[in-house]
């Protein structure tokens, strides 16, 4: 049987086909795990924390390398070409970039040379990089106030804003976005779902988007899936998943009680066999 | 007076120097992560190829270019050989894996030119300064001018290089945070290559100065150990903290050899350094310039 149907009939960016990730060799983290983002999309990947969503974006990234983690089974396309076996600066010359959970923003740079770091793999085009970085001032007009401080003394918001500046100076036409929310006081993170929002309609940007906070992620993306324990238990259309019981009682945190897993429900047992 | 400012003046010449060699640490541990105990031994290295290199009949101005490359072939190669497997291991690891590249590399150095002492000349002699002793009735030395004016080019064009340049700024993001240079596609073992090189290049320049000063032989891999207390003190990982400890150490190891050295019996340039460095430790670990630690918020 067929899952649901990826989102409305546009072209795929990204094809990820059952992916599993096994760390240290032995520490089996995603179990086959299918997602794809179609170009210009905004599609979510929920759940818990500990549930390999960052996991997911890494090895798209091809970054797990460095964390002694390896790609095990499955393949992993972008724009119809295998990317699951390219170096992590590679698959960002193909247009794909990762803002990694927790910002990491080069603590020791000032804000504009850690956006210039983001061109790198643009060599010395001098002129376009200058351009490219007064559009991504044009975005965050924060980060031009202060381009000059260190990054580490910056605040949050301004480091999540520096991470994504950063990310956008290498021209992508996909960024994975790790937890932006993390951490951040309620109206920055929408100042920032709102950025998101406005790259996406204007640079056509496509964005996977990795998040615990379900509610707001549902707001921006068009899509979404659901992940747990490393395997996909639910996708679906934003609106659809928002508007699911057992979302609403596992992620919304609409009702009342401690969050269980969607496993120790017998009607969700059911689901997910007529999903499969 | 006039011997107090020779001595201090004789001092922070020497103290580029010492600058020279911390400085290759300080590349090194900057981008890597890794105290390179073979520092000191690239610099033997370096100085030994260059005075095999001239004995086999080569003049200076080719002997250098050609003991350049030499020195760019092997900092790249240890990059590759020995860094590149043990990328993810334990520091200490990679501690070792230096420890043994420097035997590997002074064991390498004596089997190709051989073992005996040699002198290196770079055509400035060790004599003061007629005009300076004329004018001001101080002996400085012409060599030890020239060599802190060399050592003082090369340190400012790498200032230059780390700030100012791309490969530079994305050498101190690799510094910083190597996991997110690797997701915005800075190729890590690209830079740490181009690290390796400039290091090896640095050892040429201290190697050529110390070899002139000391002669070429074994011993001058100890230099390292005078770049140690200059780490101690100006902190691992910054540029400025390799100069300004460098000019620290030369000076007060001189003054304190002449002034406080008879009093128990001289011979104090040696221990001194390390005693300095020590007591700025209590008082500030990460050393004088070392980088703050920034939280993040
Ligand atoms: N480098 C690693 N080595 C071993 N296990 C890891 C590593 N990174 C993550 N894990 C494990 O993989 C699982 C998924 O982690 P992660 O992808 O970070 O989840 P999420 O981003 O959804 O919170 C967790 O159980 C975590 O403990
Ligand atoms: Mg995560």
């Amino acid at each position: 049987m067929q899952a649901q149907p990826a989102p409305a009939s546009a072209h795929v960016a990204l094809d990820v086909n059952n992916i599993e990730v096994i760390y240290d060799h032995v520490i089996l983290v995603l179990k086959g795990v299918s997602l794809s983002v179609p170009q210009g999309g905004i599609v979510a990947l929920l759940g818990a924390n500990g549930a390999g969503k960052s996991t997911t974006l890494k090895a798209i990234s091809n970054l797990l390398r460095a964390e002694r983690g390896d790609v095990t089974k499955g393949t992993i396309e972008f724009a119809g070409r295998r990317i699951d076996r390219l170096t992590p600066n590679a698959v960002v010359r193909l247009g794909v970039c990762q803002v990694m959970e927790g910002r990491h923003c080069f603590a020791h740079l000032s804000v504009e040379e850690n956006l210039l770091a983001g061109a790198f793999t643009r060599g010395r085009a001098k002129r376009e990089i200058a351009e490219t970085l007064e559009r991504v001032y044009a975005y965050f007009p924060r980060l031009k106030v202060r381009r000059r401080s260190l990054a580490g003394y910056t605040s949050g918001g301004e480091q999540q804003m520096t991470a994504i500046g950063r990310a956008l100076m290498a021209k992508p036409s996909m960024i994975l976005l790790d937890e932006p929310s993390m951490g951040l006081a309620p109206q920055i993170v929408e100042e920032i779902f709102e950025i998101v929002r406005d790259l996406n309609a204007r640079e056509r940007v496509s964005f996977l988007l990795a998040e615990q906070n379900t509610t707001i992620a549902l707001r921006y993306a068009s899509y979404g899936y659901i992940l747990e324990n490393g395997r996909v238990v639910m996708d679906g259309a934003a609106a659809a998943l928002a508007a699911n019981e057992d979302v609403k009682e596992f992620y919304l945190g609409l009702s009342s009680g401690a969050r269980k897993s969607f496993r120790d429900i017998k009607h969700y047992r059911r689901r997910k066999r007529w999903l499969a | 007076m006039q011997f107090f400012f020779e001595v201090l003046i004789g001092g922070l010449l020497s103290g580029v120097m010492y600058s020279l060699v911390a400085l290759g640490f300080v590349l090194i541990y900057k981008a890597s992560g890794v105290f390179n105990f073979a520092q000191g031994t690239m610099v033997f290295f370096a100085a030994l190829t260059f005075v095999g290199l001239t004995e086999h009949g080569l003049s200076f101005w080719m002997a250098l270019p050609a003991t350049l490359v030499v020195m760019v072939l092997l900092g790249l190669a240890i990059e590759r050989a020995v860094l590149r497997p043990l990328v993810n291991q334990p520091q200490i690891s990679l501690f070792m894996a230096t420890i043994g590249l420097s035997f590997l590399l002074e064991g390498l150095a004596q089997i190709v030119w051989g073992t005996s002492v040699r002198g290196l000349d770079i055509g400035v002699a060790d004599e003061p300064i007629g005009w300076i002793a004329d004018r001001f009735g101080l002996n400085i030395s012409k060599f030890d001018l020239v060599a802190a004016l060399i050592a003082a080019v090369l340190v400012a064009a790498l200032a230059f290089f780390f700030s100012r340049t791309r490969i530079g700024r994305a050498l101190r993001a690799v510094a910083d945070d190597h996991q997110a240079a690797l997701a915005v596609g800075i190729p890590l073992q690209q830079i740490w290559g181009i690290v390796w090189a400039v290091a090896g290049a640095v050892a040429l320049v201290a190697g050529l100065l110390w070899g002139a000063r000391n002669g070429v032989q074994f011993a001058l891999t100890f230099v390292a150990l005078k770049a140690l207390p200059v780490l101690m003190l100006g902190g691992l990982e910054s540029v400025p903290g390799a100069i300004v400890g460098g000019l620290i150490i030369g000076a007060s190891e001189k003054l304190a050899e002449v002034y406080l050295g008879p009093m128990v019996g001289g011979g104090i340039e040696g221990w001194f350094p390390y005693v300095l460095a020590l007591v700025v430790l209590l008082f500030r670990p990460e050393g004088l310039f070392g980088e703050k630690i920034i939280r993040r918020v």
